[in-house]
């Protein structure tokens, strides 16, 4: 009886799904499906993302020793309505000099992008909405999509300071998203399919009961932590902030949006940061799979959301502790460490993939990928602190 | 008109577009624009025809498309690598005024 | 013929007329990208998903910000004075409607020795990937070295040379 009460508890959208669809004709029935299961997404991200709003205001007011805010609702958690009123209400400020077109479009197309990218994760078992055969290109392809949002954005103000901002955030974005892609590669590799599904299906087995995680073997913790740096360049979240940096450019791509488009902004940058944390848990964390093997009977979703706001701590707990890394420091990051490190993850995974399954392979992968850190680090990015200082003026 | 009779003419009008950007256009850059929209003309042939070839589980088609993805891409970067470094050289990208070896 | 496929054809070639014809190169470069996306549907609808994908990735995200990149780097974002066609456009026009005028009448030639199967082909991502390390192994290889060249290549012919320092 627990056991059906555990498999209906895991089930419960699917079966919800199930009986409403019960009362369709036949034929309407895949196309109502499929609607529903978009109307849920597009409408519970959105909460989400109002309920992580306040938990960033008031984590990151607490990292700052402050209260972070407190007027609106008890302990401040009614904020969320008080800012969309705010921005729903705010007008609608368009340049006369901006182009109006492609300024209109620029909010509207990061947010489809972003939305997209939730169609392929596997919120739960049996919970993902096209459970596409190259789920993992599909969004990938996405991601690459938001750059050009951003560059328009930047470009339609016609304001320096927003072409500089879009800039910067593209040429951040497109370094680190071959990081994400080759981290991302690693886990295809070892499953053997771009499925996403199937990625959280290799990862949910147990062995003394602990799980089959990709994040618990070397080459799978070395790519998370890389997939983690690359996650949070790609969604421009300090300690890569700069080309939204409020004390460097105003407010980078966005300066010259007010009102609902900047809310749609803000609306896209949170969704990327879930639908990325979503693809990490999948990729490395095994998805929607439980942690142990005895607690299998929490419901599938329940797994999956809570690794998906660990995440988001995590991306707030950097924020307000990390300092900012300039420009050319965080270029030159992505391309001479984390990249050669991610390629040199790859041949890992390769030869853990070759080697047969015991205690040699873990020992000798660790090896290699302590050692491959060490060198790569440790040594060769010492050269970079005690170079003498050089200018170069604008011309 | 059967499918693949549709694609082969959107594929030819999209080339053909291609070739006039190509040819009257003086922003250099609008020219490989115009070469790129030529390449994925060729690419919607070649998978128009896989799709509807008798044998298309050799993928003969796609990969010639995946190949030309590639290609084009790298050729892209030379080719706007090449505008710039002439920009540098000329201060303009207008290709009537790029009509002397000299300089 | 599907209405779908006539939606996605107009997007298409909308886009490419668009990006041949305007005046403003930013704005061309977008209606590039359009013109890549109205391409990658029209291959899904071929049930050619890998390709699609990958037109998306590779085009959209990496060819359209470079073009943007390359027309921001150039000063291409201010309208140009005169004329955006060339002294010999006529010309160049006349030559693109004789090309397509010979491939679509070559196309309604032949059209009816083409073949037609109608069963949905599978190409499976591993499928792709099993014919590109096994039968096309070879031009895998090539286009590696050929990327790694062309991304060597790139970077020297556009790179801005320092200046020397006196003393």
């Amino acid at each position: 009886m627990f056991a059906t009460l555990a498999r209906n508890s895991d089930q419960i959208f699917i079966l919800l799904r199930d009986w409403l669809l019960a009362f369709l004709p036949m034929m309407l029935r895949p196309y109502v499906s499929v609607l529903l299961s978009v109307v849920v997404i597009v409408c519970f991200f959105p909460a989400l993302f109002a309920l992580t709003v306040i938990f960033e205001r008031k984590g990151l007011g607490r990292i700052q020793n402050r209260l972070g805010p407190n007027r609106v609702g008890p302990y401040g958690l009614l904020q969320p309505i008080a800012d969309g009123i705010k921005s729903l209400t705010k007008e609608d400020i368009v340049p006369t000099t901006a182009n109006g077109f492609v300024h209109f479009l620029a909010p509207v197309v990061l947010v489809v992008a972003v939305f997209m990218g939730f169609a392929v994760l596997p919120m739960g078992r049996n919970m993902v909405l096209v459970d596409m055969d190259c789920g993992l290109l599909f969004y990938f392809a996405m991601g690459a999509s938001t750059e050009l949002a951003v560059f328009m954005a930047g470009w339609s103000s016609r304001n320096k300071y927003s072409l500089l901002g879009a800039m910067r955030a593209v040429a951040q974005m497109i370094s680190y998203e071959v990081i994400l892609l080759l981290s991302g590669l690693a886990v295809v590799m070892i499953t053997g399919s771009l499925s996403l599904p199937k990625i959280v299906e290799a990862q949910n087995h147990y062995s003394y009961g602990l799980p089959h995680w990709y994040i618990f073997t070397p080459w799978g913790l070395a790519g998370f932590v890389m997939y983690a740096i690359a996650a949070t360049a790609e969604t421009n979240r300090s300690p890569f902030d700069l080309p939204e940096g409020e004390s460097e450019l105003v407010a980078g791509y966005h300066t010259e949006y007010s009102g609902f488009k900047f809310a749609l902004f803000f609306l896209g940058e949170y969704l990327a940061m879930f639908s990325i944390s979503g693809l990490g848990a999948t990729l490395f964390l095994g998805g929607w799979s439980a942690p142990f093997s005895f607690l299998t009977w929490v419901p599938s979703w329940i797994w999956f959301f809570s690794k998906l706001m660990l995440s988001i701590f995590v991306f707030i707990w950097m924020r307000g502790t990390l300092p900012r890394l300039r420009q050319d420091q965080l270029m030159n990051f992505a391309w001479k460490f984390v990249l050669p490190f991610t390629l040199f993850n790859l041949m890992v995974t390769a030869l853990w993939r070759f080697m047969g399954d015991g205690w040699l392979r873990w020992a000798v992968c660790s090896a290699l990928v302590a050692a491959a850190y060490v060198l790569m680090a440790r040594v060769s990015m010492r050269r970079e602190r005690f170079a003498p200082r050089s200018y170069r003026y604008a011309e | 008109m059967t499918p693949l009779t549709a694609h082969l003419l959107v594929a030819a009008l999209l080339f053909a577009i291609g070739l006039a950007g190509a040819l009257t256009r003086r922003n250099a850059i609008l020219v490989l624009i115009g070469i790129e929209l030529m390449l994925n003309a060729a690419n919607l042939n070649f998978i128009a025809f896989w799709r509807y070839s008798p044998h298309p589980e050799a993928l003969t088609g796609m990969m010639f498309a995946i190949f030309s993805i590639a290609v084009a891409a790298a050729e892209a970067a030379v080719g706007l690598g090449l505008v710039i470094a002439i920009h540098r050289h000329l201060h303009s990208t207008d290709l009537d005024h790029m009509n002397r070896m000299k300089g | 013929m599907s209405f779908v496929f006539w939606i996605i054809a107009a997007i298409t070639l909308g886009g490419a007329l668009t990006a041949v014809v305007l005046k403003n190169t930013v704005h061309c470069a977008l209606a590039l990208t359009a013109a890549f996306l109205g391409l990658a549907l029209l291959f899904l609808g071929l049930d050619a998903q890998f390709a699609g994908f990958a037109e998306i990735l590779v085009y959209v995200g990496a060819v359209a910000i470079l073009v943007v990149f390359a027309i921001l780097l150039t000063r291409g974002s201010e309208t140009p004075k005169g004329s955006v066609y060339s002294r010999y456009s006529v010309v160049g026009l006349i030559a693109a409607a004789a090309v397509f005028a010979v491939l679509g009448w070559a196309v309604l030639q032949s059209a009816h020795s083409f073949p037609n199967e109608q069963a949905v082909p599978s190409a499976t991502a591993q499928q792709i990937g099993i014919a590109l390390v096994g039968r096309y192994v070879l031009p895998l290889e090539i286009l590696a070295l050929l990327l790694t060249i062309a991304t060597i290549g790139a970077v020297i012919v556009a790179l801005h040379e320092k200046e020397e320092t006196n003393g």
